[in-house]
């Protein structure tokens, strides 16, 4: 069947009144987090993941990705109107988002984000149903040693390539492939690290760590950095539909903003921000109106939103057809996939094609729902940022208890006379790692994409190198892997030589703000 | 407050004359996989033939098959309405992990279905027969890559019994494991393995398109066509089995009462049209009978892992 074929029957799945009500769940969620600054869509997917355990795995899934696209849309409302990005896509959309509020045209700016979101997310998400099928049939043929180069170059562009240290990212990424070695060894059904405790044998739960690193050491954070600045939120005054001078100057942007940012999501390398970065400073040159840049120009909204709407869809290329996450929100949902049984890949277009095409069509639905969400009840969100934040906070710790106590309460643990959930433990002793971790400026995501890709990366490397009984050079026979290898140490030289011309600040507020 | 008392005590009166037992089974796997299909498929029986009123299936995932075990006899020693599914791979698990919960702590009650391994190679392998892959075997054992499912279980322990079989060590078995028959298929299709090992379940859409060649099944009958093991002249006959046990402590009268639940179960027109859908065969075996069988199976599985150096 082609793809439009395909397409059709996800639409069909995807229109189901019980998906229909996930995808409206996830957006509206989405929506939320995005408005909302340090609470973003990966901490939030982590959050639901124990609690979805025992739903439906496509309706889960469809409501997972609401939230990542919702997350995108929310965060520029925030950037505009707060100044304060709501998640760390929407950095760029402040700079000119802003001050266009400060003007009173905060509603044009709104809508140009909400529309181009929503042209981008369209776009892109089509771009994503047909590119998918030619990466899957390409990904067929690799072989262990080109799963292994692969994971190799993912791991160097989730921890050393971007942020400002790499030895902090590696750091953080090693500490996750040490959590991933504990375990029974699939290779030999040994159990490794796992000092005699049950719960260990089966390795550490994603899932745990996830919710630990993101919303536990987050609260944790927050609450040891209480007494902030209290910021000032910006009404929208006037209409808010665009003139038609901003239609015209907006127009392209988004289109460029989408090409930007879609192949920039869709590679194994980076996340979202990146392509904002790229798109501003294209607008920026292309613009005929570059007096207005710095103080309010549309096109610096427009191009932008479109780019981290449209990479949000790229990086499900790689993730649904690889199985290989490139943001942290795109881990947390492998983490999703993994939780009902299912390994993104190749294989699951051929064992699972129903789910991955009402996936991805619900993604088009989801898209249409956003932009009448984030339209006309604008007003409605922006009261959600007058929440106090220890209310928001202890919500969150409550909900992440309590979640990892329903997926796996078992009182398990023992000391002495005591009976204790040693998930729990885990949970509190992961939390309390990820906030000294954001506490010294070490970025979180690499720790999760350890434990998840760590163990593939080594099934991958003793797979190779034992049907090559034990020969090494078999690593790079394929030329796949070279090619893989060479990006990866592109991927190594590129930043390093931005960073000795002085231009480091961007990446250094990448790793700030990652989510 | 009286009234919701008096109500709770009338259903639970109502309720419990109507049938035997409201049976718990545990599937200590993931949902999906073989034990969570067998406990679905019970419980689906039982509730539609009137065997159980209200049949529960609860999920101990984890270390093939050993938490849930565990958990079972901590949770349910003496109690006559909890079952639990287990088979060859937890046994296989049970002796590589060194779980201090084995079989010998449950009360085993029937061997339920079985599903023979079929060995297959790529349709473009120069290995056409049996005895092609048994001389290359034996000509550099390193040189065969077998891809099956865990470590340790029914695919590894069939392959070190055929290279056993041949004159080959088993520790030379160059097996590697997948973590299921849908990955080891597509490192068969893929060529970078020379055989795969699994399910005959697993690999039948591949076999019947011309994808994949089969050479010989694993069990003691030809399975659509495919010649067995024995039949090419390697003697070994290897199944898959899935069980069912109750929880230890039981009396005499328990037990024998849960047996007579199970024999219904299996004799059920539900129960039949279930198996043969899914593509299981019908294995029951009971009693004494089954208690023999299942030492045999222990000792042989405890022999062939030390032979492959998974258990000291």
């Amino acid at each position: 069947m082609d793809t439009f074929g395909l397409l059709g029957q996800g639409l069909i799945a995807a229109m189901q009144w019980q998906n229909l009500i996930y995808a409206f769940i996830g957006v509206t969620l989405g929506t939320a987090v995005g408005v909302l600054p340090g609470i973003g869509p990966a901490l939030t997917v982590a959050l639901l993941l124990p609690v979805t355990y025992r739903l439906d795995p496509a309706g889960s899934l469809i409501m997972f990705a609401g939230i990542y696209y919702g997350g995108m849309y929310g965060g520029s409302t925030t950037s505009i109107l707060l100044n304060t990005p709501g998640e760390s896509a929407s950095i760029v959309t402040a700079l000119e988002g802003n001050k266009m509020a400060r003007k009173g045209r905060g509603g044009p700016a709104l809508a140009t984000s909400a529309i181009g979101s929503f042209v981008a997310g369209l776009i892109a998400t089509l771009g994503l149903a047909f590119i998918a099928p030619f990466v899957v049939k390409f990904a067929l043929m690799f072989g262990p040693a080109d799963y292994f180069a692969l994971m190799i170059l993912a791991f160097i562009t989730v921890s050393a390539a971007f942020g400002d240290s790499a030895l902090r990212g590696l750091t953080a990424l090693f500490i996750g492939l040490g959590l991933g070695v504990i375990g029974i060894d699939l290779q030999t059904g040994q159990a490794r690290l796992a000092f005699g405790i049950p719960d260990l044998l089966d390795g550490i739960e994603v899932t745990t760590l996830a919710v630990a690193m993101f919303a536990i050491g987050e609260t944790l954070m927050i609450a040891s950095t209480s007494g902030s600045i209290k910021d000032e939120v910006i009404a929208v005054k006037g209409s808010i539909w665009m003139t038609a001078e901003d239609w015209k100057r907006s127009w392209g942007a988004w289109l460029r903003g989408t090409a930007i940012g879609f192949p920039i999501g869709a590679m194994p390398a980076g996340g979202a921000e990146i392509g904002t970065f790229f798109s501003y400073a294209t607008e920026k040159q292309l613009t005929k109106h570059p007096e207005e840049f710095g103080e309010g120009a549309i096109e610096g909204v427009a191009g932008p939103e479109a780019a981290n709407n449209a990479s949000a869809a790229g990086t499900l290329v790689p993730l649904l057809t690889l199985g290989l996450p490139t943001t942290a929100t795109a881990a947390i949902m492998l983490a999703g996939f993994q939780q009902f049984g299912l390994q993104p890949g190749p294989l699951l277009f051929a064992n699972n094609a129903s789910l991955v095409w009402a996936l991805i069509a619900s993604l088009l639905v989801a898209n249409f729902m956003l932009v009448v969400l984030n339209l006309p009840l604008i007003g409605l969100w922006v009261r959600l940022l007058t929440i106090p934040k220890p209310w928001l906070y202890g919500g969150i710790l409550v909900f992440a208890t309590l979640g990892t106590l329903g997926a796996n309460g078992a009182m398990s643990g023992h000391i002495g006379p005591i009976s204790f959930s040693f998930e729990l433990m885990m949970l509190l002793a992961f939390g309390i790692l990820g906030y000294l971790l954001r506490r010294f400026g070490y970025p979180i995501a690499p720790v999760v994409v350890g434990l998840i890709l760590g163990p593939m990366a080594e099934q991958q490397l003793r797979r190779a190198l034992a049907i090559s009984q034990g020969d090494f050079t078999a690593l790079f026979h394929s030329p796949i892997a070279i090619v893989l290898y060479m990006l990866a140490t592109a991927a190594i030289l590129i930043p390093l030589y931005f960073r000795l011309r002085g231009k480091g600040e961007v990446f250094s507020q990448l790793a700030s703000d990652e989510d | 407050m009286n009234k919701l008392l008096l109500a709770a005590l009338v259903s639970g009166a109502m309720a419990v004359p109507a049938f035997a037992a409201d049976y718990t089974i545990m599937a200590p796997a993931s949902p999906g996989g073989g034990w969570d299909q067998t406990a679905r498929t019970m419980q689906e029986a039982m509730q539609a033939e009137g065997i159980s009123g209200n049949v529960q299936v609860t999920n101990v995932p984890g270390a093939g098959g050993t938490i849930g075990l565990a958990q079972f006899v901590n949770q349910y020693t003496g109690n006559p309405n909890a079952l639990i599914v287990g088979g060859y791979v937890m046994v296989g698990a049970v002796l590589t992990n060194a779980s201090p919960v084995s079989l010998a702590n449950v009360t085993p009650i029937a061997r339920l279905t079985g599903e023979s391994d079929v060995i297959v190679v790529p349709a473009n392998s120069e290995l056409q027969s049996l005895d092609d892959l048994v001389a290359m075997l034996k000509a550099d054992p390193g040189s065969v890559s077998w891809a099956g499912g865990s470590a340790g279980g029914v695919d590894h322990i069939a392959a070190g019994l055929i290279a056993k079989a041949v004159g080959v060590d088993p520790t030379a078995v160059n097996y590697i494991a997948y973590s299921g028959g849908g990955e080891a298929l597509a490192a068969v299709l893929g060529g970078q393995v020379t055989v795969g090992i699994s399910g005959a379940g697993e690999f039948a859409a591949q076999i019947e398109a011309g994808d994949l060649r089969a050479l010989a099944v694993t069990g003691d009958e030809p399975f659509n066509g495919i010649p067995t093991l024995q039949d090419g002249g390697v003697d070994v006959v290897v199944q898959n089995w899935r069980m069912v046990a109750a929880a230890p402590g039981l009396t005499d009268e328990q037990k024998a009462a849960i047996n007579a639940d199970i024999e219904k179960l299996v004799a059920s027109a539900t129960w039949t049209e279930a198996l043969a859908t899914k593509g299981w065969v019908n294995t029951y075996l009971a009693g004494d009978a089954f208690d023999a069988q299942l030492t045999k199976d222990i000792a042989a599985t405890e022999a062939i892992l030390k032979d492959i150096g998974l258990v000291q």
